[in-house]
């Protein structure tokens, strides 16, 4: 097995602890079966569904702001119709993975991605790939709520004629749809033609959803979305996670790891540009193999 | 305590003297427009908005001055404005950090600040004396060359204002470039770019010296652009400096109604300017 998953620091650790063994997800098929039972834990990585099937691949992944490197040889699965939560200090990198599977990093000269990441096999970081498929593909939600300057309708109608020509009515129809997928149709159905500066902060995330979600992508990049959030709002952006994640690859940015707990079926460590660990999350949050990411989970640091 | 009492007293020396100051100011503002109502006001009347400028002696109005300063404005702004913008455009979206651009960016700064005599001499020469008249399409030229630069920095200080996560978000969605720019940054930037504007239609409506080397005047109506055209600030600097009594109150009659243009010009402008900051 040519292994697509992250080499662990763990071997080079600078505080002295004793190296843990290698960190492999137990519930990625690949590994789980290899795993040893007597660490106590692969009956329970044996009993768990299997793994999805991969929706990308990340492939030993670089990623520079100039020239200082960013990540370092990331590698890493994102399953299909499964929840993915990259956590870790601020700074460490997450916020750039996530950049990187749409590539709207490009839009800074300056940083550059090496490696592979493949979409449904394909390396969207090939010379050449087109940007736009890319994009109406995997969509994103930023941090702070960004509706555009223009009316609720036109906010999600923006993206929609990005790609089809559509008759009014079935615009219509296809905005209501993503309003009510992203929770928002009840509380704006009357007022679709005010400004989406208008709405609370909570509904303006909740349509930038909408928004992402109605050119029907297929993976859904969320960047921190409830960070900005009072703890309601948190909740419906949460449970809106719960239900798109059957039909989407999600991967999700978070600070806050009772949200990754929550929301999210994986999660992946990020420390100082490197993959410390990926795992089922229940895994991560229970018995996380490398000390670094306990002491990170329960608070030690970070 | 004596420290405190020490700063107590320059602190109230430090209001007095910015109270002064700040009246000092005001003080010249008001006598100018109090100066500018009190000989201006008898000149309005329905006479000033329909009649011709007279010869000296007889009774007339600005009607020609008026409708000559406000089609070279417009022309001036037709052209301007467009120019500016997508200059400004170019500096914010696609030189923000190239040399070019901190070149161009250098050069509009300039111009900026060029004092509008040297731009009326530039258009005289390159217009006026090759054409061998003077016309209104030179006056208008010449403002639409103040225009520019002003309608340039501030759509490109708009368009940096905008935020990045709103492109961001645009590019998220695959919009190409071109859209993100028409369709997202300029309504985010709409306000302040119309500000923009009408502070420089403000700018050059009451502008002499470009006038002077290429509109020239004219005494009768004319909507002739390859002709001399009659202008408010032209017909004033005239009038005013003419020993004839009901010129000169003409002459202050013009004044009074370029200085309320400008005036509300600005007010909306703040009025746009505030109205945009409230709605977000």
């Amino acid at each position: 097995m040519n292994s697509p998953l992250a080499q662990p620091r763990s071997h080079e650790t600078d505080d002295g602890m004793p190296a843990p063994p290698p960190n492999r997800p137990a519930s990625d098929p690949r590994v789980a079966a290899l795993r040893p039972l007597a660490d106590g834990r692969g009956e329970a990585a044996i009993a768990t569904s299997p793994a999805p099937p991969t929706k990308v691949d990340i492939r030993n992944v670089n990623f520079f702001y100039g020239k200082f490197q960013a990540l370092k040889n990331i590698s890493l699965p994102l399953y299909d119709r499964r929840v993915i939560a990259f956590i870790g200090p601020s700074g460490c990198g997450k916020s750039t993975l996530l950049r990187i599977l749409n590539r709207i990093y490009e839009l800074y000269p300056g940083q550059s991605a090496t490696g592979e990441v493949l979409v449904d096999g394909e390396d969207i970081l090939a010379p050449g790939f087109d940007l736009n498929r890319l994009r109406a593909k995997v969509g994103m939600v930023f941090q702070k709520p960004t509706p555009f300057p223009m009316s609720i309708r036109d906010n999600i109608a923006f993206g929609i004629r990005l790609y089809e020509r559509l008759p009014r009515s079935e615009l219509d129809e296809r905005v209501e749809s993503a309003l009510r997928r992203a929770a928002l149709w009840d509380e704006v159905k009357d007022k679709l033609r005010q400004s989406g500066l208008s709405l609370s902060g909570g509904q303006q995330q909740r349509l930038c959803i909408a928004r992402a979600i109605a050119i029907e992508p297929e993976v859904l990049l969320l960047d921190e979305p409830a960070s900005a959030l009072d703890p309601i709002s948190t909740q419906r952006i949460e449970e809106l996670i719960a239900e798109l994640k059957a039909d989407y690859c999600i991967a999700m940015v978070t600070h806050n790891m009772q949200q990754a707990a929550r929301s999210s079926d994986y999660t992946a460590f990020i420390y100082l540009g490197e993959l410390v660990e990926f795992d089922e999350t229940e895994r991560i949050f229970t018995h996380p193999t490398v000390r670094r990411t306990e002491d990170y989970i329960t608070g030690r640091f970070g | 305590m004596q420290l405190y009492a020490r700063r107590r007293l320059v602190n109230y020396v430090v209001i007095a003297l910015s109270f002064m100051a700040t009246g000092f100011g005001l003080l010249w503002l008001m006598l100018v427009l109090s100066t500018l109502l009190v000989n201006g006001i008898t000149a309005i009347s329905p006479a000033l908005f329909t009649q011709m400028t007279p010869p000296p002696g007889s009774s007339g109005g600005l009607l020609n001055a008026i409708a000559g300063s406000l089609l070279m404005t417009a022309i001036a702004t037709a052209i301007g404005t467009p120019t500016g913008i997508l200059a400004g455009t170019f500096l914010a979206e696609y030189a923000r950090t190239s040399r070019f651009g901190e070149v161009v960016r250098f050069v509009n700064d300039i111009l900026l600040s060029a004092p509008s005599i040297i731009i009326g001499l530039f258009v005289y020469q390159v217009m006026v004396v090759r054409m061998g008249h003077f016309s209104a399409w030179a006056g208008a030229v010449a403002l639409a060359i103040i225009v520019v630069p002003v309608v340039v920095r501030t759509t490109e200080d708009m368009l940096r204002l905008v935020p990045a996560t709103l492109r961001e978000a645009a590019v998220a969605l695959g919009a190409p470039k071109w859209k993100v720019i028409v369709m997202v940054a300029y309504r985010a930037a709409m306000q302040g770019m119309l500000t923009g504007i009408l502070l420089a239609v403000a700018r050059i409506s009451g502008e002499t010296a470009p006038l002077l080397f290429t509109a020239l005047n004219n005494q009768f109506w004319s909507g002739d652009l390859n002709a001399p055209m009659a202008n408010l600030p032209v017909v004033i600097f005239q009038f005013s400096m003419s020993p004839y009594a009901d010129w000169q109150t003409l002459a202050w009659g013009g004044a009074l109604l370029i200085t309320a243009a400008i005036l509300l010009l600005n007010i909306s402008a703040r009025t746009l300017a505030a109205w945009s900051s409230f709605r977000q």
